[in-house]
């Protein structure tokens, strides 16, 4: 008798406390839905277009640029867009599988990414540099704030900001065009880019033409003007981006630097077209400043956005000091994008007037 | 006062409610001073120091200063503590007094030492008071030491002063400037909040299990019994 009450007080509560603990995995029993009554919120429009599909037409704009830039500073430049391209895509399966989130690397956003960061590199950017990048970019500015359509920065800026805050030795190691890398960069020919030259007060060596086809120093992707408006043009009309953000942004820019020209002894118009050639003007108002996620959805909203991205960048030419601001301007720019939502929402569609 | 009593004040000051790590208070030093550790220690103490005096000398005024302007009362014998701190920094340690500048008189305005004599050495006696000016003290200094080492390390490849990293290690400036600061607090207190979760979680289960034990327990002692 003893013995047998024993057991009962020693088995039991093993098993009642299992019990006790499961129910939290026990979930309510799922319904099933027939197929043919599936019922879903509008809108029920299809349209051929899905993340995929718009991330793989912005990579296909940035094609001419990243070859031209490919052609100018050797096949280190496809080498270093390569290689950031792949640690991102990389880097997002991973940090995706580690937070327990759905894997998405087939929506090819991290590879857009990867390639921008890669175009933002100068060619002679090490390896290491690269993946440091990327990882950032991908992990604490995309994925550490919700993941695609939730990151408040635009992850490649923020990353391009970051390495150039870290390492600014390796960040603006310009090679001369032409230098042609391979895959080392010991005999590159440091070369100052426009931008240096205008931050001095003198004009570039280069000649505007020059600047426009992309035979200076720079950034990958960033030299050529002519391939970067070609893709940014396409995008125009695929109608992929619309010309808001782009056009007050640089003529913004375009507007300021004419009635302010810093350089003496030019015509207003040529300081203005040097300008707004020089550095990343071109390839971020295109192609970084109208990303979806981090730029306002509004008409209204998205001039004010590039307007006052344009207003930033002339201050921090003039004023700050770095010689570029095209990446500082986008990123506080993307700070403010929910406040400028907020001030131009439109008025829903039959409601009343506000002073009405 | 007991000695377990000593233990759990500690506890808390270190651990629990860290002042910079869990309340997240007196983040203009803890930003600003952490490039390097031996700022980091440098800061640390002198704070310390200041703490644990102001909180014996107010607790041990509690009773006679008016409750309408003790914070004015607060900072002055705060202040005066610091005051002295500053001195001797500037008379035996010069360097490190050169290194902190600004933030030494600006312990006066430290909301970890104003809130330590706000919340708890102006209702309680001298000797826990000390203690626990002690406890936040040392929670701040080595919440500091954890925050710099980090910056320490990426931003110059050093821990104090010694290479650590090798020569080759390119420095990452980013850490050792204001936005490195940021991020290295942003990513030491999510750390400390995910272990914090776990842990919390742990005690909630050995006690929804002791609790079920003891409940399953009672039931086949009553189920025998009948």
């Amino acid at each position: 008798m003893n013995e047998n009450k024993k057991n009962v007080v020693l088995e039991e509560p093993e098993a009642k406390a299992q019990t006790k603990v499961e129910p939290k995995a026990e979930e309510t029993p799922k319904i099933s839905i027939p197929n043919l009554l599936t019922v879903t919120p509008s809108p029920h429009l299809r349209h051929r277009d899905s993340t995929r599909t718009i991330m793989l037409e912005v990579i296909f704009a940035l094609l001419p640029a990243l070859l031209w830039g490919t052609y100018v500073f050797g096949l280190r430049a496809l080498l270093v867009c390569a290689i950031c391209a792949g640690s991102c895509y990389l880097a997002e399966y991973v940090t995706q599988r580690a937070m327990g989130r759905p894997v998405t690397i087939n929506d090819c956003s991290a590879l857009l990414t990867g390639l921008l960061l890669g175009m933002n590199l100068p060619a002679t950017a090490p390896a290491w540099l690269a993946i440091v990048g990327s990882v950032f970019a991908i992990m604490v500015v995309k994925q550490l704030f919700g993941g695609l359509g939730h990151n408040v920065f635009n992850p490649a800026l923020a990353a391009r900001v970051f390495l150039s805050l870290a390492w600014p030795s390796y960040m603006t190691n310009f090679t001369a065009p032409y230098a042609r890398l391979l895959f080392s960069p010991a005999d590159a020919v440091a070369t100052a880019t426009p931008l240096v030259s205008l931050k001095h007060g003198a004009l570039p060596g280069a000649s505007l033409l020059d600047m426009f086809l992309g035979n200076v120093g720079g950034t990958i992707g960033e030299v050529s003007a002519f391939f970067l408006l070609l893709g940014g043009l396409y995008l125009l009309v695929r109608k992929i981006i619309t010309w808001h953000i782009p056009v007050t942004y640089i003529g913004t820019v375009a507007l300021l630097t004419f009635a302010f020209p810093q350089v003496g002894g030019v015509a207003r118009w040529e300081f203005m077209l040097y300008e707004v050639l020089a550095g990343g003007l071109i390839i971020g108002a295109f192609f970084m400043a109208t990303d979806y996620v981090t730029s306002p959805s509004t008409r209204w909203g998205r001039m004010i956005f590039g307007a006052g991205a344009g207003l930033l960048v002339v201050f921090i030419r003039y004023f700050g000091g770095y010689p570029e601001g095209v990446s500082f301007s986008i990123l506080v720019m993307n700070s403010l994008v929910w406040y400028i939502e907020r001030a131009t929402k439109p008025r829903v569609f039959g409601g009343a007037k506000k002073n009405a | 006062m007991t000695l377990s009593g000593i233990a759990k004040q500690f506890r808390s000051g270190i651990l629990d409610n860290n002042p910079v790590l869990i309340q997240l208070l007196g983040m203009c030093p803890t930003l600003a001073t952490t490039t390097s550790v031996a700022n980091a220690i440098g800061m640390g103490l002198a704070a310390t120091a200041v703490l644990t005096c102001s909180n014996i000398l107010i607790s041990l005024l509690r009773k006679f200063i008016p409750k309408q302007v003790r914070i004015a009362v607060f900072i002055v014998i705060i202040s005066g503590f610091v005051t002295a701190v500053e001195l001797l920094m500037k008379a035996y340690f010069f360097e490190l007094y050169g290194a902190l500048g600004l933030f030494i008189p600006l312990i006066v305005v430290n909301c970890i030492i104003l809130a330590r004599a706000e919340a708890f050495a102006s209702k309680n006696p001298v000797l826990p008071s000390a203690i626990d000016g002690l406890a936040s003290g040392i929670g701040f200094t080595s919440a500091l030491v954890v925050i710099a080492s980090v910056r320490e390390l990426l931003g110059n490849g050093t821990f104090l002063g010694l290479e650590v990293l090798g020569k080759n290690y390119p420095d990452a400036v980013v850490f050792i400037l204001p936005a490195g600061a940021f991020l290295t607090l942003g990513f030491i207190v999510a750390l400390v909040q995910m272990l914090k979760n776990k842990a919390d979680n742990k005690k909630c289960e050995k006690e929804a299990v002791a609790e079920a034990l003891e409940k399953a327990a009672t039931a086949a002692g009553e189920e025998v019994q009948a």
